[in-house]
């Protein structure tokens, strides 16, 4: 039988295509061990062994990648599968990234259920899942396998978003979440059958040399048909206008879920956006680039300023994934190989960034993952010295200060928008950074001033003073469907005055949770002194982009 | 080792890093142990890479040591920046001094800080200054040097405020770094101008590809250029007339901050920088002039100043600025040996003044001011003699170190023909003469005459008697002491066989000045040399050893530093604060205004905006309806355009 196989030629391409799907292979074979395993056990199985066969199958997966990463970088890229998956330093880049979130997701997410006595296999099996359909993105050829990828990671993503039962808002934004991610889908799935009807494949580098061999004369079907696809990722990635679920959603879900959303799930939008629009899609870059270029300019400047007068973190930080889904499109807008480039590097930072600041947050939200208005963080420093010093971390490095990789980040992408000559777009990134700055850095002054005093620091009273224009805008909503709560009058200001008397119960560090903190903070201050292996690797990403 | 240089840095940055993740946890005094281990430690390598440099010769001995690849190539401009050291004569020889001198004072605060609550946070500090400062000597190009320049910047405000609860040191710490903001401006430019016009940030003076090895090849305009905005910085940082007054402030920072930073090695920080940019420099004519009229001209003012002033780290602080001033002298002539000669002297016996100045201060339990000392000599012998040594040492008395590195630069000043008639010289030799006067003063009026801490009544009782420091601080005095006393063997004229400094000449390149008198001129001016530091030690012992109320001698202008202060506030403080007025109305009314109206705009607008944000998901899908429509409607006008 042996001798049989490797007699047949067809042998090695069956090996090559079957590296280029391990390391999705790798998560769900994970998940499906814990399943059955869990399944076969008279009593429900420790989570400690859940989380560590959840990091066991992410760690297979990114060593997976890596070795992936290296064949391509020998051997060159391939195609596997009938032309519907694509192994090229792309790919593996994206698997690589979204194998090591889902390690640090996973100790987050056993931290916060063992505070919240939560047992069973079924938040790692779904995150597991989840993260392997943001890997197929990363890798799909065809927009089809693009939409099983996006399908694969949406439908897990909503059942976690509802997994804390016992609260109402978590299962109130997993339903706003799946309502208006059916209708995303939706949208994109006819964007896709557009784009068949005027090129007559759903394959993308068929795509691409359709349009490099015919000049098409009447293409409003075509241009229609991206313009869906645009919506749709432009929904799952939280871009301008399609974002107006992210600060609900992002609100509502246990803090690790919402981490792990806006890492992953944007990780894989962009990753399939970044392949479709550049690579397939190319040729029309002249027609994309101005939607682009509003979408970009409207999350940036959307997400910074909504995000001055939240009142909640969780909500806060929403906002703030909106202004880095801005940056992040400012790679797109270039449309050039450096922009690409950029846009990865951004994914990279602002991933483990997220995952780092959320796993703080779920932290200090307490049991039941409920309290994260900003007035929790007063004083922080003083009762936990190394979740603020990891949160300021985090915060600082969103902010785009150095030596982090956050600084890094946004420097790729603005290099790049200059390149392409989108010089006023870079301007307008950076004065929404400028603004971002200040939202980002008032929680680190919160989290740094004594706990009960009020303004008499003179950094609170500058605070106070500029946030005063907050007051008549007040906040935006409550999540939940009533009439939005509070006068205006008491918003951002009222925060930095009051105290809130809370401070007395002691936090608890879960040993994951503290390892997934160390694991990002590493990566963010690791990379930011020494960012020359991510440079690389990103850039290296892009060069075998073409299959 | 030369290849494993970046150790040397490493080490005190890890000792950093441990204290402040556990500083805390450790406490006193292993805190202090811990940090002077490191630093130590530290020492012994430079020790072993400085041997290695010496086993090797001519250009061999400039080491450029990439450790990694820090800003990758961004593209169209060519900028790349490596994390790389450069390790050459200079830079060890800093480096040796440095890490060398920094190892004393950290054991010397172990002593001097004890039972500080902040103790730990001390040595955290002290070690991140320390690791600053080695990057800044060993940076292989400009940018490297920055960081280092600007982290030794930050730890100096640290310190100088360590004791932010008095006021007075917080705002001598904004000050200190206000003052050295404005100068690194100077840094900043002259970086942009050296990349744009040589495409390369590294030093790389023996033709190793950097700005120093085309130095030649540059317009003379961009040479005085660069010069002189890097003057700027290091008139900040090594202050110089006019930002020097943020250095007599900086003595509310603990008297080991004093001694290590504000004396030793940060502040010339400046100097070095100017030796680093050394065949750059020769090249200008001007900015050699400029470097050289400062100098001088800050020498003389700052020793003026403190022959007037009562606080015992007042007059050290002014006398730092004075033999600064020497240095950037020595510097502006070309003789950038015999300014890194006096830098290393000086480091030796300023090191040892202040130690001695904080072992009185420690022992008069934070008494600083010499009207009410005295007669310290019966209670303190060991503080006395030394620091006798370092005031005979700095007043340049044959044989000490000082009488040598000082008769170094003024020999140069002498033969230079930078100036005409000798007026640099006849300057510095007048400085000499006021260095030896307000020296003596200071030690007669602390050390000699009568017991005066006794009739100060502190709270309504007398004071205890002055007590003789711990052997950690005594220990540091008696090294220092030492060295400051055999320093001057360092660059004795005639070759032997060791030649510490005279190595250092290739790195200054070709246009460095050779000092070319004779060997009777040079008996004749060292003679002179020695007498004018006896004139002015003898007069300062006829006339203080009696009396200590002198008003004659004190001059309200030498007491205020010559007005700088005053100037500075009149010239700059008030115009700056009209602007910041001006700015301040203008951001209420028109910017307030503009915030305000947009407010009102949105809050009657804000039920609009509220609307969108419902929370009801039907809402949503109508956003993401209305995004989508106006996406196809664009594509279809694109198509329809067409």
């Amino acid at each position: 039988m042996t001798a049989l196989l490797a007699a047949t030629p067809a042998h090695l391409t069956v090996k090559i295509a079957y590296l280029s799907i391990l390391p999705m292979l790798a998560l769900l074979g994970g998940a499906l061990v814990i399943l059955v395993w869990s399944s076969l056990l008279r009593r429900p199985l420790e989570t400690v062994w859940i989380t560590s066969l959840t990091v066991l199958a992410a760690t297979a997966a990114l060593v997976l990648s890596l070795m992936q990463y290296f064949d391509v970088i020998h051997h060159g890229a391939h195609v596997a599968i009938d032309g519907a998956i694509v192994s090229d330093g792309f790919s593996a880049f994206v698997a690589v990234l979204v194998s090591a979130a889902v390690v640090v997701a996973a100790l987050v997410g056993d931290g916060w259920l063992q505070q919240e006595t939560i047992r069973g296999p079924e938040f790692h099996v779904l995150v597991l899942v989840s993260a392997s359909g943001a890997m197929v993105m990363g890798a799909a050829n065809d927009l089809i396998v693009v939409f099983l990828g996006l399908e694969i990671l949406s439908i897990a993503l909503y059942v976690l978003a509802a997994f804390n039962a016992r609260r109402r808002q978590s299962g109130e934004a997993a339903l706003k979440y799946f309502v208006l991610g059916g209708f995303s889908s939706a949208v994109f799935l006819y964007g896709i059958a557009l784009v068949y009807g005027s090129t007559g494949t759903t394959n993308l580098p068929q795509i691409a040399s359709y349009l490099a061999q015919n000049y098409v004369l009447h293409n409003g079907m075509l241009l229609a048909g991206l313009a869906l696809l645009l919506v749709g990722f432009g929904f799952k990635a939280a871009a301008v206008p399609f974002h107006l679920w992210t600060p609900d959603v992002y609100q509502g879900s246990p803090s690790p879920v919402t981490g792990f959303m806006a890492a992953v799930a944007k990780v894989g939008a962009f990753a399939a956006l970044l392949r479709v629009f550049v690579s397939s899609f190319g040729l029309l870059r002249a027609d994309w680039q101005p939607a682009v270029w509003v979408i970009a300019v409207a999350s940036l400047l959307l997400g910074a300023s909504v995000a001055l007068v939240q009142r909640d973190i969780k909500r806060m930080l929403a906002y703030s994934s909106i202004n880095h889904a801005g940056f992040i499109l400012l790679g797109l807008q270039a449309g050039s190989t450096k922009g690409v480039e950029g846009s990865l590097y951004y994914l990279f930072a602002y991933s483990f960034l997220a995952l780092g600041s959320f796993a703080v947050i779920s932290v200090v939200g307490g049991p039941g993952d409920g309290r994260h208005g900003l007035d929790r963080y007063r004083g922080l420093a003083r009762r936990q010295p190394w979740l603020a010093g990891a949160l300021a971390l985090f915060l600082v490095a969103q902010a785009g200060i150095p030596p982090t990789t956050g600084f890094w980040a946004k420097l790729e992408v603005l290099q790049a928008a200059a390149g392409a000559h989108s010089y006023a777009l870079a301007v307008i990134a950076m004065l929404s950074a400028v603004i971002a700055g200040f939202f980002y850095l008032r929680v680190v002054v919160l989290m740094y001033s004594p706990a009960g005093a009020t303004g008499d620091g003179a950094a609170t009273g500058t605070i106070v003073d500029t946030v005063e224009p907050a007051r008549a805008v007040g906040d935006e909503g409550e999540p939940v469907g009533v009439a939005p709560g509070g006068e205006a009058g008491s918003g951002a200001v009222a925060l930095l005055e009051a105290d809130t008397g809370e401070s007395a119960e002691p936090l608890v560090i879960p040993g994951t949770t503290g390892i997934a903190l160390a694991l990002c903070a590493g990566a963010t201050v690791v990379l930011g002194i020494y960012p020359a292996w991510l440079t690389d690797f990103a850039h290296q990403a892009t060069l075998l982009f073409h299959p | 080792m030369l290849s494993h240089a970046y150790l040397i840095p490493l080490l005190p940055l890890a000792g950093f890093l441990v204290l402040a993740l556990f500083g805390r946890r450790i406490g006193e005094p292993w805190a202090g142990w811990l940090g002077t281990a490191t630093v130590a430690g530290s020492f012994v390598l430079s020790l072993v890479t400085y041997g290695a440099l010496l086993g090797r010769t001519g250009s061999g001995r400039e080491v450029t040591d990439v450790v990694y690849n820090w800003i990758p190539a961004i593209p169209h401009s060519g900028f790349q920046v490596s994390a790389s050291l450069l390790v050459d004569p200079l830079s060890m020889t800093m480096v040796l001094f440095v890490t060398g001198i920094s190892t004393l004072i950290h054991l010397y605060s172990i002593g001097y800080m004890d039972g500080d609550g902040d103790f730990p946070k001390f040595f955290l500090y002290l070690n991140l200054f320390v690791a600053s400062m080695l990057v800044l000597v060993l940076g292989g190009n400009l940018l490297m040097t920055f960081v280092g320049w600007e982290g030794v910047g930050v730890c100096s405000y640290w310190l100088i405020s360590f004791w932010f609860g008095r006021d007075s040191a917080a705002s001598a710490g904004k000050k200190a770094f206000l003052y050295n903001r404005v100068a690194d401006v100077g840094f900043l430019l002259a970086m942009f101008l050296v990349f744009e016009r040589t495409g390369t940030l590294s030093y790389g003076s023996a033709g190793g590809g950097g700005f120093l090895g085309q130095a030649a090849s540059l317009p003379p305009s961009t040479r005085t250029a660069v010069c002189l905005l890097l003057f700027l910085a290091a008139a900040g940082k090594s202050a110089q007339f006019p930002l020097f007054p943020w250095l007599a402030d900086a003595m509310e920072g603990p008297t080991p901050v004093s001694a290590l930073i504000h004396a030793a090695t940060m502040v010339t920080a400046g100097v070095y920088l100017m030796c680093r940019i050394g065949p750059l420099l020769s090249l200008s004519h001007t900015a050699q002039l400029v470097v050289s009229i400062v100098g001088v001209g800050t020498a003389f003012v700052a020793a003026s100043i403190g022959c007037a002033q009562q606080d015992i780290k007042k007059v050290l602080a002014y006398s730092t600025v004075s033999q600064l001033g020497y240095m950037f002298l020595a510097v502006g002539t070309g003789a950038y040996e015999a300014a890194i000669f006096l830098m290393v002297a000086h480091a030796f016996f300023k090191g040892l003044l202040f130690l001695g100045a904080g072992s009185v201060i420690h022992g008069l339990h934070d008494e600083q001011d010499l009207k009410r000392m005295g007669n310290l000599r019966r209670y303190m012998k060991l503080t006395f003699w030394t620091v006798s040594v370092g005031v005979v040492a700095i007043a340049g008395i044959p044989p000490l170190s000082g009488f040598f590195a000082k008769g170094d630069v003024l020999d140069n000043a002498f033969a230079g023909s930078l100036f005409p008639w000798k007026v640099m010289w006849a300057v510095g030799l007048a400085t000499a003469l006021l260095t030896a006067y307000y020296m003596t003063r200071l030690l007669v009026l602390a050390f000699l005459g009568d017991d005066r801490w006794k009739a100060v009544v502190d709270g309504g009782r007398a004071k205890k008697d002055p007590h003789e420091s711990p052997w950690v601080m005594t220990v540091p005095l008696v090294v220092l002491a030492v060295l400051a006393v055999v320093g001057g063997a360092l660059n004795l004229p005639g070759h032997l066989s060791f030649d510490p400094l005279r190595w250092l000449a290739p790195v200054f390149g070709p246009g460095a000045f050779e000092e070319h008198l004779s060997g009777s001129s040079q008996w004749v001016l060292g003679v002179v040399d020695a007498l004018v530091a006896l004139v002015g030690a003898g007069v300062a012992f006829r006339l203080w050893s009696r009396e200590t109320e002198r008003p004659a001698l004190e001059p309200a202008l030498l007491q205020r530093s010559w007005y700088l202060d005053e100037v500075t506030d009149a010239t700059l403080g008030r115009p700056g604060q009209a602007l910041a007025r001006m700015a301040a109305s203008f951001d209420t009314r028109v910017i307030d205004g503009a915030v305000t109206g947009v407010a009102r705009l949105t809050r009657g607008a804000g039920s609009g905006l509220r609307r969108v944000q419902t929370g009801y998901v039907r809402q949503y899908a109508l956003g993401i309806t209305v995004g989508l429509v106006v996406l196809v409607g664009y594509v279809t006008f694109l198509a329809v355009a067409r």
